[in-house]
């Protein structure tokens, strides 16, 4: 009996673990394709174009609020904390690195993840659902072309520009807490924030924002375009397409991190 | 066109066979389809027909098995070729499945546009006589599928079908979810609409009146072959008990309803 319990139970991880690899090769794939279609013509310009206002423009507003409550958020934290050491001459650098570095671009990712990857999956599960993709093949239009590589073209170049907004927001949100609340110099301030942040900071921030619109735009697309059947399927897909997205951002955030300052 | 090319079928299906999984969909389908001829399949729900259309699209690909389209081998061709050889095609889905993102005009003539490379202007001149074509009014246009009902869906997919004049054209159960007069509508239109063009016709129902009404021939598809197959007229004396048994909608008979839970 206790045999046949281990048994099972390894039996359960090894079922599990080859599902996980198989999704793996599978997204890998999916990747693989998605990328050779944005370097193959015919490309739809317009339709893309109109993915670049959707995915980037409609994102600002989210993108801005998170980056403001983030940097009022941490000048404030920083401060309360840094008092107890007498540093409160850091909270400048603080923000200033905190933001460009990690904040901006996770948070961003995140965001965008719960509002752009959500409704991706959500509209490239319908058309699946009601046959509307193998409408597109019978009209001699290839999906990956015409609802994919758009998506995906939009995501990755758009959530750098998206980013570097936020960290000029989230900056001037510690910026406003720490003059207006914290009764810090206007001018002492600035000058703490200029000297400390260098491009290699933004530039690290923003390349990891790419990274971040890719993953998102492509889970988006990925459980989207394998939806299952019906209302149930979609809304799976769409729940999948957030998670993993979120998920894999935490990863890659570290990976990149690590690749960039180590 | 050759000389001889009369003789060749436009579609012919050479036991092809399609699973999933442990799940034998098509166990050797064998059927041809002539030129301008307009062929029924009917059979039962979950007997394959909507695998069988999607095998000839090349949306899936048989396990084995060959299919030809107009003399030319087209079971496993992909890419450029593909989409080539989708310009001879036009679909009726089901449940209509036009782009919502898209006004019905666009909607009709995304074939011209994407596929055939149209200007914008001159596609939408032929949307709107192909939207007049199936009965419908010019003010449509300009509408988005959410605004239409059932039946103009259906009619505007109709219209999407033919947009591009496809030599051959597929209709998925084409008077599903209709009231009785709008889905004889819709077989007039499909009956006009096939001749009109010349094209060859495939349409897979369970609807037996709409069979009677646009079929030329009409074969039969049980447990994922094709049983029988003739002439409609045929069809009342096939004798075969399973055609006889599925064209009076009798519950006794050799066609046994078991459902997969039910073992």
């Amino acid at each position: 009996m206790p045999i046949a319990f281990v048994l099972n139970f390894l039996e359960s991880i090894g079922h599990s673990l080859y599902g996980l690899f198989a999704s793996i090769g599978r997204i890998f794939i999916f990747a693989l394709k998605a990328v050779s279609h944005i370097l193959m013509p015919p490309f739809f310009a317009r339709i893309t174009l109109k993915q670049f206002m959707d995915i980037g423009f409609y994102s600002l507003p989210v993108v801005g609020m998170t980056a403001l409550f983030t940097g009022m958020v941490l000048a404030l934290q920083s401060y309360t904390g840094f008092t107890r050491f007498n540093a409160e001459n850091a909270i400048a650098s603080v923000v200033v690195l905190s933001i460009t570095r990690e904040l901006a671009p996770v948070l961003a990712g995140l965001m965008v993840a719960g509002r752009v990857g959500a409704a991706i999956a959500a509209e490239i599960g319908t058309m699946r659902v009601t046959e509307q993709i193998d409408a597109l093949v019978t009209l001699s239009v290839n999906p990956f072309k015409y609802l994919i590589v758009p998506r995906i073209v939009a995501g990755t170049l758009m959530l750098p520009v998206l980013v570097l907004i936020g960290d000029i927001i989230g900056i001037m949100g510690g910026y406003l807490v720490s003059v207006h609340a914290l009764d810090f110099s206007v001018g002492s301030y600035l000058k703490q924030t200029y000297e400390v942040l260098e491009s290699a900071d933004v530039i690290s921030g923003l390349v990891k924002a790419a990274v971040f619109g890719f993953i998102v735009t492509l889970m988006g697309c990925y459980h989207g375009f394998n939806s299952g059947r019906g209302a149930q399927g979609v809304g799976a897909a769409t729940t999948n397409a957030v998670v993993s997205a979120s998920i894999l951002i935490l990863i890659f955030n570290y990976v990149l991190t690590q690749v960039f300052f180590s | 066109m050759s000389a001889d090319s009369k003789n060749v079928p436009m579609i012919k299906m050479s036991n092809v066979k399609k699973s999933f999984g442990d799940k034998h969909v098509l166990r050797g389908v064998n059927l041809e389809v002539q030129k301008g001829e307009s062929l029924v399949v009917i059979g039962g729900s979950g007997t394959g027909k909507s695998v069988l259309l999607k095998n000839i699209l090349g949306i899936l690909e048989p396990d084995e098995g060959t299919i030809e389209v107009d003399g030319e081998v087209t079971t496993h061709v992909r890419g450029r070729a593909r989409v080539e050889l989708m310009h001879k095609f036009g679909m009726l889905f089901q449940g209509a499945a036009l782009f919502d993102s898209l006004p019905v005009w666009e909607n009709v003539a995304f074939g011209l546009i994407h596929g055939h490379k149209m200007s914008k202007e001159e596609a939408r001149a032929v949307a709107i006589e192909k939207i007049k074509a199936v009965g419908m009014g010019e003010r449509v246009a300009d509408l988005y599928p959410a605004e239409l009902s059932g039946g103009m869906q259906k009619r505007i997919s109709l219209a999407r079908a033919i947009a591009t004049n496809p030599d051959i054209i597929f209709f998925d159960e084409p008077t599903t979810g209709l009231d009785p007069i709008m889905a004889d509508v819709i077989n007039d239109l499909i009956v006009k609409c096939v001749k009109d063009l010349g094209a060859t016709g495939l349409t897979i129902t369970h609807d037996m009146a709409s069979a009677r009404k646009i079929a030329d021939k009409v074969a039969m598809i049980h447990e994922g072959q094709i049983i029988w197959a003739g002439d409609i007229k045929d069809l009342d004396n096939s004798g075969n008990e399973y055609v006889d048994q599925f064209i009076h909608g009798r519950a006794d008979g050799p066609i046994k309803k078991h459902s997969d839970l039910a073992a």
